[in-house]
This record gives C-alpha cells, structure tokens and sequence, in this order.
C-alpha cells in the first residue's frame, strides 16, 4: 500500500516539476529584469522556448558523434530521476529504492557527466573550455555537498533523505540548531555551483571569461538544446524543492491522502517560487566571482560543512 | 584426491604446457597457442578459486629438503576470491594478448613469462606458509620482470623503468620478508596457523605490521612507493598492463587482508588511523596526478594508486572501528574494500586493454594528439566508455555500488546506537568522507577527459584519423570486461554476500539480498537495489523517447561540417580543447601540490613587439614523490658510490692488502 502511494506521489511530483521548471525559470529571470529596469518577457517564455525547440530538428556537427543526441536525453532522464526520487510532495520512499543522499548525488552526477561530454563532442575550443572549467567545479563542489548531506544525516540516524525531512518536521528544533545552519548554508552553496548560478557562473552571458554552463550548450540546437535546457532547469527545481524543504519541511505529504498530496502540491510549489524570487534578488546584487577564486568559495563552505559534521559529534 | 586439489595440479601441468609451448612453437603461431594456454591457466585458475570460495577443502604439499615445514598450499575462501579474481584479469589479458601481442611482446620470453607471472599470482593465494607465500609471490615479481624485459629489445625507455620496477619490487619483497621473519620468530613456526596466535598489541607485532604494511603497499602502489608505476605501466603492452594493474596489485591487497584478517585480527586502532591516512593520501595524490595526465597508460597507472588507496582507507576505516566496537560499521567497511577491489579489476584491466587497443589502432598514447576515436572504434569506444563509468563510480556500475558501500560503512561508523564511539572516529569518519568525495568528484573529471578527449570531437592528429577498429580477438576481452563492470554493478546483494563469506564468519556483515540482487546491510541501515533503479530510469526514458519519435517525424537531422563552429570560422581540429588545457584549471587550483614548470616560449615577427610569429608552450608536471623523496636519497647513494669507488682501483695488491686486513680482523675478534 505505501509502496503504491509513494509511486502515486513520484508521478504527482514528476509531472509538478516538469510543468513548473521552466515557470520557475520564469520566475527568476522576470524578476530579475523588473529589478534591473526592464520589462521582461514574461513568466512563460521558457515554456514558449521549450515548446519551440521540441519542434525542430537539431543541426549537428559532422564529426560528432552519438554523444551529442544520447547526452541530453541522458540529463534529462538523471534530472528526471532527481525528481522522482527527492522528498518534494511527500516523504513515501518508493520500494527497494530509498532515497539515499549519495544514490542521489550519483544520479545527479551522471547528467554533470552526459553534459560536460556533450560540451567536447562539439569539437570546438568553447566547448572544450567550458566543460572544463564545469568539471573542475563539479570536482571541488563533492566534498562540499556530501559533506552537508552527511552533517544533516547524523540527527536523523540515516542517509535516506526522506527520513531527514520527517525528522525535522517532527522536532523543528533540530532546523534552528548551529550545527544544521552550518551545513544547510554549506548545502546552499554547494547547490549554487552545482547548478550553474551566480557566483559561481553566470546564467545569462555569452561571454567567454563567463561563461560555464554556456559555453557547453553552445553548439547544441533544436531538440538537442531544448533537452539540454529542460534537464537542467529540472535539476535547479528539484534542488531548491530539497533545500526549500529542509529549512521549511512543513506542509509535506507523510500520509497518503488525496488532500494531503493537492496541499503538498500546493505548499512545495509557493516554497520553490518564493526561493526562486530570493535567488533571483539575490542575483541582482552578486558579480560572478572569478573562476579561480571560486575554489576559494568552496573551500569555505567545506570548512563550514566539516565543523558542521565534527561539531555535532563531538559537541552535541 | 579433492577437486581443489585436482584443481591446483592443473594449474601446474597448465604453467608445464604453456612453458614449453612458448618454447617450442614457431613464431607465426606462437601467439596464438601460447596466449590459448595461458588463457587456459587463468580458467584453471578460476575454477580452483571458485571451488575454494564455495568451502572446497585440500591440500598440496611440497616437500622440501630444507630442514623445514613441507609447503602447504591450500586456499581458503579469502584465498579462492583472489585467486578468481587474479584469474578473470588473467584471462581478459591472455585473450586480448592473442590479439594484440606482436614482435617483441610474441617472443618466446614474453609469453614464457606472462605464463609464470599468470602462475605465480595465482598460486600465492593458495599459500598457507610464510615460505610458500614469499616462494609465489617472487615466482610473481620474477614473472612479471621478465615480461617487461623481453621489450627491453624494441625500447630504450623500458631499461630505466625496468630498475625502478626491480628496485621498488625487491624493496617491498624485503618488507614483507623483513615482517614475516619477525612474526615467525615471535610464533616459532612459520604457518600462519602459528602466526594467528599472536598477540597483535605487543610491540613485536606493531613492528612486524608496519614492515608488512609498507611491502604490500609498494605491490598495491601506495604513496610513497608509487613511483615505478607511472614508469612501468606505460612501458608494458596494453595486455601485461591489465595484468599488473588488475591483477598484481589485488595480491598486495590480499597480502593486507592476509595480516589485518587473519594473522593479525583485532589490531589496535592506531594500525587503522596509520592504513587510512596511507590510503587518503595515495588516493587524493593518486587521482590528482591522473587528472592532469596526458598520456593515456600514465593517467591509467595514477589511478590505480587512487583506487588502491580507497581499498585501504576501507581497510582501515574497518580496523579502527573494530577497534572501537563499532562493529556492524566495520565489517560493512571491510566488505567494501573487497569491493572496490573486485570493481577495479573489472575496470582497470578492460581500460587498459581499450588503452592497448588505441596504441595498436593509433600508435599513440598521448590524449592530446588522439580524438575521434569513438565513431572509428565503436567497440573499443563503448568498452572503454563503461569502464570509465566504473571508474568514475556513476551508477549502476561496480565502482559506484563499492563506493557508495564505503561511504554507508563511514557515515553509520561514528555512532553507535546514538552514542558516540570515539573521537578519533567523529574526526576520522568525516575527513574520509571528504576524502572520498574529492577523489570520486576529480575520478570524474579524470575519466570524462580521459574519454572525452580521445573518444570524442574530431580527431587531433592524422594518425588519429587513420585509426580503425582493432581484430575480433582483442574486442572480445573487451566487451567481457565492460560487461564484467555493469553485471558487479548490478548484483551488490549476492557479491556482497559471497564476500562477506569469504572474510570469515567473525568478520560477515549482516547483508541479505532485497529485490532481484539488491543489497540490504541491515547492520548499517542501508538499501540499495540497482536493478529496480535502471526499471526506474527505463520508465522516465519512454515519455521522452516518446516525444523524441514524435519530434523526429519533421525532417531528417541536418549535419554540417562545423555548424556553429563556436562563433568562429575557419575552426581547425588542433583548435580544439586538449587533455592538458583541459587540466588547465585543476593545475592552477592544485598548483601548491603538483608544483608543475611552465616553459613559455615567444617569437615575435620581425621587430615588433606586438605580432607574434609562433608561442611554444610546455608544461610537465613532474611527480612530487619522486623529486623530493627519491632523488635525494639516490642522489645520496651516488654520491656514496662515487666514495666507495676510491678503494676499488683495480690493483691486485691493493685488493690481497684487503683480504689480509680482513683475515687479521676475523682472527682478532675470534680470539677476543
């Protein structure tokens, strides 16, 4: 029975995040551009864009091979994992597959992986370059996320992240304690650079000292790039519904019910907004930081994520 | 007479056939026959272990006229997993040998020994004595020298790294020889049922453990006996390099398993502490040389230390929680080191026979003149991409479920029903964590570029370019291997309980398989079912191929020779990202440990200051070890030689002055 709820709440969540994605993205980049003084394109437009990319053909490289075309459905499948497997609506783990923070960290690195080959099989200098530096960051930033993960596991005894969430819904002291804010703000950081974000890279340009996540897509077009695109906006989704859930995990779904799940829905998409609108103000008042002092960021919040950990051992 | 006795005298009459066969057969078809029969020995081999892991029991005795114990073999289950093990690698690297080996490499030397070193790394396992163990394990360095050597015809690099080899190998045969003595001496028999019986807290064993530790960590490749790695494996043809790298190495781990499992249980959590900062640093150093690496063998070599550093910072993660009680966390840590010893044999020595197969298609090793290879190699290509999936443990490869085993063993290993075991362990468990997930996040980047570069995007060279698909013979260890890393990755649940047996009932974790081969270590709390993961990935992959059928019904895809071209024209393949622009960042950010030395070179056109003609760039990134740790000592020794050779001046009287002073010194201190 819970086997079946928790796959009914996989779907609710699959097809949820599917559709708020690109409004998520929306969302962002309105708000950004109403704070920078222009008129924006409205909240759809990424939906608009997706929806026009389905419908044409990629125009691939010659000497590229069958990386270009299984790459991004690979990022999109890793994303769409991400989505069914994260505690977003509820907490029901799906049978035989709990989960389990590096399960999910694993899925997750497996579309950085299918992107960053996608930026070489271009075969031009840009790709190169920004798979490159993609992996770099990606390199340094896993220490940083299991490192907080691992700190969030130890209250709750476990590493299924479900478990995490309901522990902290059901002693809310545990998400105002030092040791959880440390590793949450590490968490944070971590998730910006692992989704492409101010400081670390910076979404909106096309220029090359700039660019990371760009410069990989470069050379992509048509389904190609609307894949591309819709994976890692999914992926940006879910990991703010995860991080949106662990400072405020109220509202989530423990128990079937048909009420509950239409309340879940509800609550998880206005967290996600909301988050979303912070980052983007955020955004606004941050300059990308340069790519060889962004080690030095990370470097912070891995210190913050090791006392976080050593802390609740010894301290607590 | 038993079927694992039955199954050890094979291996002999084998190793009697494959010698001469190597002997005897003519050149044309003497690869053939020979790799035939050593691929033969290695199926010997695995049939024996597996009958020795399944609790087959027997024994051979070799008498000796030595006033000793006879030596015994016969291999336990711990033994039977290894010498399986040793034995797949061994039959991988024999089938692509047929295939691959030519001149040098198809001499009668060669294949002599690739049979003895197949033969000897198969039967140390099997030793139940100090004298039999250090009898194989030689029979095995010995082996594999020869093996190198017989390319000492065709390559002249292959005699400074043949020193390195034999000097790094004797050194670890003298720790190991210098650790067993001790033991011995202390237990007053040399089984190792006599050794068991020691007690590992008195200072004897701590001595003893630390010489062992050392010589089987120079045959595992630890820092800081590493450096005839990165010499040796790119020397060796695609074949041998499996066989050292996916094969030699598990001997040296089962030489550890040997001491912390068997002779030496139990041991003090410092001896854990000392394992895990050996293997921390062997794998961060490890994976950081290989991510900067350009030539294809080297990067492959450097990370065979990070994998083999991750075996032991499992080893040591299990002894100290043993130590502190935390059992359930420890055996799991054990179980996983096993594991990730099991994956890297599958993914090393199918990447070292795809390396094989590019250096026979492309005749070059360096990534940064490779490129394309995927679409002109498909076989090779797919092969070498799975491994390299193991390699970066993604999901649901054999790398990934060991090392997601380890960190479940890390993360439950601080605590124990809610109370805190050790400090030692609460800042240990965390760092390792760390540790792990650096290596695992720079094992990505190492293995994207790794494929990326040589795999993908247009090809860098001409000779790239003119690269074809290497015979059947070769594909079919290839495809093996690459199955081998996805079907591990596939089955934890059983694998985890044939591993757990072998270690010993006291040492089982508490595992049972969920699903259809998941693994459920109900000790640590932890689930994993990867079979149900791959249905699950299926099902989210049909509504896109859905949409993708739907989407490809418009006209077919367009290609162009550069589309886009990144914005440019006249986009040249030489233009393309290279293995070390790809390094680039990682350099400049590790800069303080990899100390490397730019040379940047300009020439102007004419007089001006501002037109450039041509830059030439080289940067080497030397290895730190070697230059700090090694060269002062050698160049120590030298420096003693060069003294030395002052009293060897060639005269006869000088040397009659010697023996007399010595004949005069020996009857002094007799008479004293």
């Amino acid at each position: 029975m819970t086997g079946a709820a928790a796959i009914i709440i996989a779907l609710v969540q699959l097809v949820l995040f599917v559709f708020l994605a690109p409004v998520l993205i929306g969302v962002i980049r309105q708000v950004r551009a109403r704070l920078e003084g222009r008129a924006g394109s409205g909240i759809w437009q990424p939906w608009r864009d997706v929806r026009k990319l389905l419908a044409k053909n990629p125009v691939r490289a010659a000497d590229s091979s069958w990386m270009l075309a299984a790459g991004p459905v690979t990022l999109l499948v890793s994303s769409l994992l991400l989505c069914a497997l994260l505690p977003l609506v509820g907490t029901l783990p799906l049978p035989l597959i709990p989960s389990d923070l590096f399960v999910i960290v694993s899925v997750m690195l497996i579309g950085v992986v299918a992107l960053a080959l996608v930026g070489l099989d271009a075969g031009t200098a840009f790709g190169g370059m920004g798979s490159s530096r993609h992996m770099t960051v990606a390199a340094l930033v896993e220490p940083t996320l299991l490192l907080a993960v691992y700190a969030l596991s130890i209250p709750a005894g476990t590493s299924t992240l479900s478990l995490i969430v309901e522990t902290r819904l059901e002693n809310p002291a545990v998400i105002i304690s030092p040791v959880s804010l440390l590793a949450m703000v590490a968490l944070a950081i971590a998730i910006m650079a692992e989704t492409s974000r101010l400081p670390v890279d910076n979404p909106s340009t096309h220029l090359e000292l700039t660019m990371l996540h760009e410069a990989m897509v470069l050379e992509a077009s048509g389904r190609d790039l609307a894949w591309l695109e819709l994976g890692s906006w999914l992926k940006l989704a879910a990991l703010l519904g995860l991080l949106a859930n662990l400072i405020v995990p109220w509202g989530i779904v423990t128990d079937f019910s048909v009420l509950g799940v239409l309340v879940g829905v509800g609550t998880v998409t206005v967290k996600i907004l909301l988050l979303g609108v912070v980052l983007s103000v955020g955004e606004v008042f941050l300059a990308k930081a340069r790519l060889f002092r962004v080690p030095e960021l990370l470097a912070g919040s891995f210190a913050l994520g090791l006392l976080a950990v050593t802390a609740s051992y010894l301290v607590a | 007479m038993t079927a694992l006795e039955a199954g050890m005298l094979g291996q002999t009459l084998l190793l009697v056939v494959a010698v001469a066969a190597a002997l005897l057969t003519p050149t044309s078809w003497r690869s053939r026959v020979s790799g035939t029969l050593c691929t033969l020995l290695a199926a010997a081999g695995i049939v024996t272990g597996a009958i020795a892991l399944s609790g087959g029991t027997g024994s051979l005795t070799i008498p000796t006229a030595l006033p000793m114990d006879p030596l015994v073999l016969s291999p336990d289950r711990l033994g039977g997993l290894v010498m399986v093990v040793v034995s797949v690698v061994g039959v991988l690297a024999s089938l692509f040998g047929i295939g691959s080996a030519r001149v040098a490499s198809a001499s009668r030397a060669a294949w002599l020994s690739m049979a003895v070193f197949l033969y000897g790394m198969q039967l140390v396992p099997a030793a139940t004595d100090v004298v039999s163990f250090l009898l194989f394990w030689e029979i095995m360095t010995l082996g594999s020298t020869a093996l190198l050597l017989a390319h000492h015809a065709t390559r002249g690099t292959v005699a400074s790294a043949l020193v390195w080899y034999s000097a790094m190998s004797q050194l670890s045969f003298f720790f190991v020889l210098a650790g067993f003595a001790m033991l011995a001496g202390l237990a007053g028999g040399t089984g190792f049922a006599d050794l068991a019986t020691i007690d590992p807290y008195s200072w004897q064993a701590s001595v003893a453990f630390l010489l062992l530790l050392l010589g089987f960590g120079g045959k595992a490749e630890l820092v800081p006996l590493h450096v005839w790695v990165p010499r040796v494996l790119p020397e060796a043809p695609g074949h041998v390099a499996a066989a050292m790298s996916g094969a030699m190495v598990n001997i040296g781990v089962y030489g550890a398993l040997l001491v912390l499992v068997r002779l030496l249980p139990n041991g003090p959590a410092w001896w854990g502490v000392l394992i895990m900062v050996l293997g921390g640093v062997s794998a961060l150093y490890g994976i950081l040389q290989a991510s900067v690496a350009s030539n294809l063998k080297v990067l492959l070599a450097y990370s065979t230390t990070e994998n083999m550093g991750l075996v032991f910072l499992g080893l040591g993660a299990s002894v100290l929680l043993r130590a502190d009680n935390a059992t359930a966390a420890a055996d799991a840590a054990l179980v996983a080191a096993l594991l990730l010893m099991l994956s890297h044999a599958a993914f090393k020595s199918t990447l070292f026979l795809g390396a094989g197969a590019v250096a026979r298609a492309a005749g070059e090793m360096n990534l940064d003149r490779l490129g394309g290879l995927g679409s002109r190699m498909p076989w090779t290509g797919a092969a070498f991409g799975v491994a390299a999936m193991g390699a970066a443990a993604l999901p649901v490869t054999s790398g990934f479920v060991a090392e997601w085993m380890l960190l479940q063993a890390l993360i439950h290993g601080s605590r124990v029903d809610g109370e805190v075991v050790s400090v030692t362990a609460s800042v240990a468990m965390p760092l390792a964590v760390a540790v792990i997930a650096l290596t695992a996040g720079l094992a990505l980047l190492t293995f994207v570029k790794a494929y990326g570069i040589a795999f993908l995007a247009r090809p860098r060279s001409q000779k790239a370019k003119l690269a074809g698909e290497v015979p059947l013979i070769m594909r079919i260890p290839l495809v093996l291997g690459a199955l081998l890393v996805v079907v591990l990755g596939l089955l934890p649940g059983p694998l985890a309980m044939a591993v757990g047996s072998a270690v010993g009932p006291e040492f089982a974790p508490d595992v049972r398989t969920i699903g259809l081969a998941g693994v459920d270590a109900r000790g640590i709390d932890a689930v994993l079912d990867p079979t149900t993961f791959v249905v699950l990935a299926g099902l989210l992959l049909l509504p896109v191929l859905i949409a993708l059928f739907i989407s490809a019904r418009r006209p077919p895809v367009r290609t162009s020779p550069l589309p886009w071209a990144g914005g440019g024209s006249r986009l040249r393949p030489r233009m393309q990202y290279t293995a070390t622009s790809y390094a680039e960042p990682l350099v400049r950010v590790f800069d303080d440990v990899l100390r490397p030395s730019r040379d940047v070179e300009v020439t102007h056109v004419g007089e001006s200051r501002y037109l450039v003609e041509r830059v030439h760039v080289e940067q080497t990134v030397s290895d730190v070890v070697e230059t700090r740790l090694y060269r002062p000592v050698l160049n120590l020794l030298q420096r003693f030689g060069i003294l030395a050779r002052r009293a060897q001046n060639g005269s006869i009287h000088r040397y009659l002055s010697y023996s007399f002073v010595a004949l005069l010194t020996v009857l002094i201190v007799v008479s004293l």
